[in-house]
């Protein structure tokens, strides 16, 4: 920036402006901004909350990136991107593709019920898809009636399933919050549009590449971004449904770092832990938004 | 051009997508309705459905004390972020604010910011603040936590107001408050209730903040947490009773959703896209 320009300004800032925001900001710099740097802080000292704290310099992230525990719980992490982003939005995608050409009745009807498993609160969330996991659940039930009792197991406490199971939740959560949003953005593709294309001879692959795409990216990348910060995020879920069990089969990064945060008491590590999800969680998106940018000019 | 078949593929996935979404609902509604033994059936019925669980859960659960805490903390958060945030929005889509860009990006920091980025630091600083097992220790994190979305919502829906209403409110000799005041809150009605219904639900289901800054003082915990501690008490020996429980706690949310879903569902739409 050049001075002249900084020149310029300052003298036409209206620093009557900081009142209106002083409030917002001061908020957010206390309990926000402050203790973001607290944790990276606390992240270079080796303490429990009770003996003096020592200072460690980068021992707690060398501690914290040789422990096996942790790439288990990032590659876990990875698996929920998967089902709680990517297959929704895969389906959202092929649904609206489906409906394009369809005036849908009572949509508001279908959107209200399709959003319901945002509004939810995630501990009933987990309660309910607990139950139906659970040995004695409607899965198995179904599964015993249709002969297949062999395969039916306690979703939730099955080494082998629980991982995808926990996931399965996730992509119920979110493919509505697809649907909807590409549903309504696929409204402002016109009819005439479809109707010339397919007088060409437009299949329903072009369609997908060459209209449905090209009109809804606002609202993929929208519904990406949201996604993909739940997935990495995803403590709630995890915690109620099966505490990142059975042994470390469901563990993600939130759930070890309220662990050894608050139950072990090896808060440094902990606050190391956090800021690499931090980064990792900020790089995803800001990638994102990057690319975003990019494809609108 | 559209052909039958094409319209039964699409009712026939819309209603199915519908029925996957409601169905893990449906399934605790019904476990909760089921006895666990048949001879208390006679006591606790109600048009042929057992309601013993609902009991069993309310009495159990003490649940009406979480709902006045939530109902406290999301109220308290959702009031005091708007007026932050309204403040806020205005200066960055209609004044010239020193270091705007900077400070946007900042917000913008903080709107994709996990939570567990800074709940730790919260916990330390509650606990030396003596706050901790407040409503305080939740009240005040979820405001600062919100102000990003909210200022950044607010700014979107301010600067689309055009701004020939704004000058000839100057014009009349409107100030800078009283034109916010008088003309462009009332402009912003829908937008501002969108915002508080989502501040609200956000708050409402907030899980993580509450089980690390509440986590020991049972009389205000929030709905969440109080339910997370019952089911995980009870997690094998009575299913029945935990649904009970679940549905009891869903319930408030749904019957305000089932008010407000039309222009929430709107409001997000149209706020996600221009966002």
């Amino acid at each position: 920036m050049s001075l002249k320009k900084l020149m310029w300004r300052f003298r036409y800032a209206e620093w009557s402006s900081l009142l209106f925001i002083a409030p917002a900001i001061l908020l957010f710099s206390i309990f926000v901004v402050y203790p973001i740097f607290q944790t990276i802080w606390l992240s270079f000292w080796k303490w429990d909350r009770i003996s003096p704290g020592v200072w460690v310099g980068l021992d707690n992230y060398k501690k914290v990136l040789s422990n096996p525990e942790i790439y288990s719980a990032f590659s876990h992490s990875l698996v929920f991107v998967l089902f709680y982003s990517l297959i929704p939005i895969a389906v959202g995608l092929l649904i609206t593709l489906l409906l394009l050409r369809v005036k849908i009745r009572g949509e508001s009807f279908f959107r209200a019920i399709l959003f319901l498993p945002q509004i939810i609160s995630t501990v009933v969330v987990a309660i309910s898809w607990r139950w139906i996991y659970a040995a004695d659940g409607p899965i198995n039930a179904l599964l015993a009636k249709l002969g297949a009792e062999k395969i039916t197991t306690a979703w939730l406490g099955n080494f082998d399933t629980s991982l995808i199971a926990v996931g399965i939740i996730g992509t119920w959560i979110n493919y509505g919050l697809a649907m909807i949003l590409f549903l309504s953005g696929a409204q402002r593709i016109s009819q005439d549009l479809l109707d010339a294309d397919r007088i060409d001879g437009a299949n329903m692959r072009q369609e997908f590449r060459y209209i449905l795409i090209p009109s809804i990216k606002g609202e993929i990348s929208i519904v990406l971004i949201i996604t993909l910060t739940f997935a990495l995020r995803n403590f709630d879920i995890v915690w109620n449904a099966t505490q990142g069990g059975p042994g470390n089969s469901t563990n993600v990064p939130s759930l070890f770092i309220y662990k050894s945060a608050f139950v072990n008491r090896y808060v440094g590590e902990a606050a190391a832990t956090s800021f690499l999800l931090a980064i990792v969680i900020l790089a995803a998106t800001g990638l994102l938004l990057l690319a975003r940018r990019e494809s609108h000019d | 051009m559209i052909n039958i078949k094409e319209k039964t593929i699409a009712y026939f996935v819309l209603i199915l997508g519908a029925v996957i979404a409601i169905y893990p609902l449906f399934s605790i509604v019904n476990l909760s309705l089921t006895s666990k033994s048949n001879n208390s059936k006679v006591q606790n019925e109600f048009l042929g459905f057992y309601l013993g669980n609902y009991v069993e859960a309310w009495q159990r659960g003490a649940f009406n004390h979480a709902m006045l805490s939530s109902l406290l903390v999301s109220s308290c958060v959702v009031l005091l972020t708007l007026f932050c945030a309204i403040l806020a929005g205005y200066a960055f889509a209609l004044m010239q604010v020193p270091f705007a860009k900077t400070i946007l990006v900042l917000l913008l920091f903080g709107l994709v910011m996990p939570y567990e980025g800074v709940v730790i630091s919260l916990y330390e600083m509650m606990s030396s603040l003596h706050l901790l097992n407040t409503y305080w220790a939740l009240i005040l994190p979820q405001v600062a936590l919100s102000m990003p979305f909210a200022v950044l919502w607010l700014r979107t829906f301010f600067s689309t107001v055009p701004k020939s209403i704004i000058e000839s409110a100057s014009l009349d000799g409107a100030n800078r408050i009283q034109s916010l005041r008088f003309i462009l809150i009332p402009l912003a009605k829908s937008a501002i209730g969108t915002l508080a219904t989502l501040l609200f639900l956000f708050t409402w289901n907030e899980f993580l903040l509450a089980l690390v800054l509440i986590p020991s003082n049972t009389s205000i915990q929030t709905v969440p947490l109080s339910l997370s501690f019952f089911a995980g008490n009870r997690r094998n020996s009575e299913p029945p009773v935990t649904a009970a429980a679940a549905v009891l706690v869903a319930l408030p949310v749904l019957i305000a959703y089932l008010f407000l879903q039309r222009r929430l569902i709107r409001g997000i739409i149209s706020g996600a896209v221009k966002e």
